[in-house]
């Protein structure tokens, strides 16, 4: 995905990580990387998935992205336990670059305190965080 | 970006091409323009452009200025031809007393004593100082900075040659030669090296040329290439890289060096390599690849001893590698290594070098 862009049906943390929730089973999110993010970092070439059933919480890292110059966590929006993972990412981490809203998904967690849904940024105050 | 790094000759022709700048050894560059892979492969199957002005180049002169570079530099300096048409080119390491490796260079021989040898950005005040003192010791002997007065543009790939060729006066030097050529008009010093394991040149011309011979070259097909792509490709084929695979903390025969180290030469720091080529060095630098998912980087820690000085995913391979320095019983091709990278045992084995070979 070559412009900029952020969803409006997203939510942000700071560091540069989206959620969804989902629309049937609001206990559950979707959880990846925003366009800022995989632009920095450049090409993915390595995605250590996570294992299902691990407990992930918000603000604390829960996974890492290899772009090839450097290594980056991925931080956690919210907090849950990890119910699925993106198991197409392990042969193609690159689906994080050209689709990180869609096919470069990192993780479903179920969500352990939906109040803290409230804490993070609808896409227009996210978009203001990153200047210019 | 602070305001006080050095920008080449070429800065805005990366603006232009959209390169991601970053800081490096004081410089401005640019990692990469429209992505790692794709200037990767530009280079392996076609050809790529690099900026490389921010290396340093440093001209030695005067009657004892071969006096002078075999004193400092690794190899027999006395062994680089001079033909007619061009010089030889060398490569070499310089070493403190200990041995320590302070810096690996290329010398080119403009004329009969003059010689021109290229430093690393990151150490070149460092290389021009250490130049300096010992040229006291040869008075016959002059050593000028000349880092301002050249940029520096590497052309690499099997397509390269014939890129040059297409804009050169003359035939174009050989592997491990370099001449004054003019190219597009301009006079460039056409290098035949390079840092990719591909044909190719380094062209080292005047700052003001550079860009109308860096359009050039991209106009005739070669493909703007950053640092990143720089450094994956030079690790698939086993070149160090200062700072990484070599430092003052280890000399050139753990480093895998020897064969450019020449004792009877008597350089600084040649009884120091000469004790560790006779009695074997306890650590060797291996290349390796990672068994399974996962990339190591430097720092990471190997199992039984030793650590990885460079690693990154092998765009050609797609595999991890890279190389370490192990003891030298856990040095043989073949051999499993366990490294830990950020806490999880990752499985390599330790290759033959170069890790990438054409064809393979």
């Amino acid at each position: 995905m070559a412009e900029a862009s952020y969803p409006e049906d997203l939510l942000y943390h700071p560091e540069h990580d989206w959620a969804r929730i989902d629309v049937a089973d609001p206990a559950v999110a979707t959880l990846g990387i925003t366009w800022y993010a995989q632009d920095s970092l450049g090409e993915v070439v390595f995605f250590d998935l996570p294992a299902v059933g691990a407990s992930v919480s918000k603000d604390a890292s829960y996974a890492e992205v290899e772009s090839v110059k450097a290594v980056s966590d991925v931080i956690a929006p919210l907090s849950g336990e990890i119910v699925e993972v993106n198991e197409a990412l392990a042969d193609d981490p690159q689906k994080i670059n050209e689709d990180p809203y869609g096919e470069g998904w990192l993780v479903k967690v179920r969500i352990a305190d939906p109040a803290e849904r409230e804490q993070l940024m609808d896409a227009r105050a996210y978009a203001a965080t990153l200047g210019g | 970006m602070p305001s006080t790094l050095r920008r080449t000759a070429l800065h805005d022709q990366h603006v232009a091409a959209g390169a991601k700048l970053v800081e490096f050894a004081g410089w401005e560059m640019p990692v990469q323009y429209e992505g790692v892979a794709a200037e990767h492969r530009a280079v392996r199957e076609a050809a790529g452009v690099f900026d490389v002005s921010h290396m340093g180049e440093i001209e030695v002169s005067g009657p004892q200025a071969l006096q002078l570079l075999q004193r400092l530099l690794s190899n027999d300096v006395a062994q680089i031809a001079l033909e007619l048409d061009g010089g030889g080119a060398q490569y070499s390491v310089l070493c403190r007393e200990d041995g320590g490796v302070l810096d690996d260079l290329f010398t080119y021989r403009l004329d009969t004593d003059r010689y021109l040898t290229v430093t690393n950005a990151a150490n070149h005040e460092r290389d021009l100082d250490w130049f300096q003192t010992h040229a006291r010791d040869f008075p016959e002997a002059q050593v000028v900075d000349r880092i301002d007065d050249y940029a520096m543009i590497a052309v690499q790939g099997p397509l390269a040659r014939g890129i040059v060729q297409a804009i050169s006066d003359a035939p174009l030097p050989a592997r491990m030669t370099a001449a004054t050529r003019r190219l597009a008009g301009e006079q460039v010093l056409v290098c035949g090296t390079g840092y990719t394991g591909e044909d190719g040149f380094e062209l080292l011309c005047s700052p003001a040329d550079a860009a109308g011979l860096w359009e050039e070259l991209v106009r005739r097909g070669a493909v703007p290439a950053g640092l990143a792509a720089r450094d994956t490709l030079r690790l698939e084929v086993c070149f160090h890289l200062y700072g990484n695979d070599l430092s003052t903390e280890r000399g050139p025969i753990e480093a895998g060096l020897g064969w450019c180290c020449r004792e009877d030469t008597h350089f600084i720091g040649a009884d120091a390599v000469r004790a560790v080529r006779e009695s074997g060095p306890r650590e060797k630098l291996v290349a390796f690849a990672i068994d399974g998912p996962g990339i190591a980087r430097q720092g990471n820690l190997v199992a039984g001893g030793g650590e990885v000085s460079s690693g990154t995913m092998s765009p050609s391979l797609g595999v991890g590698i890279g190389m370490a320095y192990v003891p030298a019983e856990h040095a043989a091709p073949g051999t499993r290594l366990e490294i830990d990278v950020r806490g999880k045992m990752r499985r390599a084995v330790v290759k033959q070098k170069p890790l990438y070979r054409k064809g393979s």
